[in-house]
């Protein structure tokens, strides 16, 4: 369960950001995860949620990005798609490549709310909230 | 609502770390080796034996890290070998700053190669960095040749597999063709060392690997002055 030390991860990174500009919320959270790790993101959402609450983050989405593994091929340059066990050139058959991708796991962006947008959005309640209040009771 | 790009690893901190310790490491003239195993397959003894075959040339110290053997490093330190214990606090995983405090209780510029044991898993310790200079795994024979198919993260990032209890081959359904031919597909430049580890045989040649290893750091480092 070393999505654990993940999760802290992420929510380390989001929560400096966040704060930085004096974030209220955050709302949802984006993560990248490469094909090769050994990451679960079942076990993820699941510390996500165990972590989250009475924070910053409490009730956020984690949003995973997949990302397929490719290499490029050090004999021929060949650039290739693969999975884990055919790491081999389609071009010349050399098993020696170098990874392009596959091993991220990275936190790409969060989504916060702050009081300045707070702020936007009272003085502009937009068409939902403007329904409402033009409510024909 | 304000999106905000961040654009940084997971592991940041850990990598950060990681970085530092390579580089404490490197100045020290140290070479770091990091083990990685499930629970059983002889991590111990394989560090026991690689310290038996290198002892006479190189300065050894050892870090335990592995929760499940709390005697580890008592085995080690009879052998007269400086032995740190980590601990974990039950993590599933060594981090970077785990080995940054156990580095600090070790005369590091009077040792020329640290053996890390992780923590017996074969999952976790493959997403952490720990300023090692080289990841080995070992397998044991009793836990199958399939092993590969269930954890291939663990063969792809070693730089060699260390096969151990190899003399049990004939008492489990180890099918040695199939093993090697899986490792091959999952990361073909890492060499596979069958050992008994608690009989010497077949340590010779693991120990020479990581012996070319450390010398081969060490030129690299005279090179760059
Ligand atoms: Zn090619």
């Amino acid at each position: 369960m070393h999505e654990m030390g993940i999760t802290r991860g992420i929510l380390e990174a989001a929560f400096e950001a966040a704060e930085e500009r004096g974030a209220t919320r955050i709302a949802e959270i984006r993560i990248r995860v490469g094909e090769l790790t050994e990451i679960v993101e079942f076990a993820l959402q699941f510390a996500f949620e165990s972590l989250t609450p009475g924070t910053l983050a409490e009730g956020a989405k984690l949003a995973v990005e997949h990302v397929g593994a490719r290499s490029r091929c050090g004999r021929c340059g060949t650039e290739f798609d693969h999975g884990r066990f055919d790491a081999l050139c389609p071009e010349c058959g050399n098993p020696f490549n170098e990874p392009v991708a596959g091993r991220e796991l990275l936190i790409t962006s969060i989504d916060i709310e702050t009081p300045e947008g707070l702020a936007d959005a009272l003085e502009d309640p937009g068409p939902a909230a403007g329904a409402v209040a033009a409510g024909e009771e | 609502m304000e999106r905000v790009d961040i654009g940084k690893p997971i592991l940041d901190r850990n990598e950060r770390l990681a970085a530092e310790n390579r580089e404490a490491f490197a100045r020290a003239g140290v070479f770091v080796l990091d083990l990685m195993a499930s629970p059983g397959a002889g991590k111990t003894s394989t560090i026991l034996a690689t310290v038996a075959a290198l002892r006479d040339r190189y300065r050894i110290a050892v870090i335990e890290g592995d929760i499940a053997s709390k005697v580890d490093s008592e085995k080690v330190k009879a052998h007269g070998i400086p032995a740190v214990q980590i601990n974990t606090g039950g993590a599933c995983h060594l981090e970077s700053e785990m080995i940054r405090r156990a580095a600090e209780a070790l005369p590091l510029d009077e040792l020329d190669l640290i053996i890390v044991e992780n923590v017996g898993n074969l999952v976790c310790p493959t997403e952490f960095d720990l300023g090692e200079d080289a990841k080995v795994m070992i397998l044991s024979v009793p836990e199958g040749h399939d092993k590969p198919y269930k954890y291939p993260n663990i063969f792809q990032i070693s730089e060699a597999v260390v096969l151990n209890k190899y003399d049990t081959m004939g008492v489990f359904d180890f099918d040695e063709e199939e093993f090697r031919s899986v490792v091959r597909s999952l990361n073909p430049a890492a060499p596979v060392f069958a050992i008994s580890a608690t009989k010497g045989d077949g340590v010779e040649a693991w120990a020479e690997w990581l012996a070319d290893r450390i010398e081969s750091a060490r030129s690299r480092a005279a090179a760059q002055g």
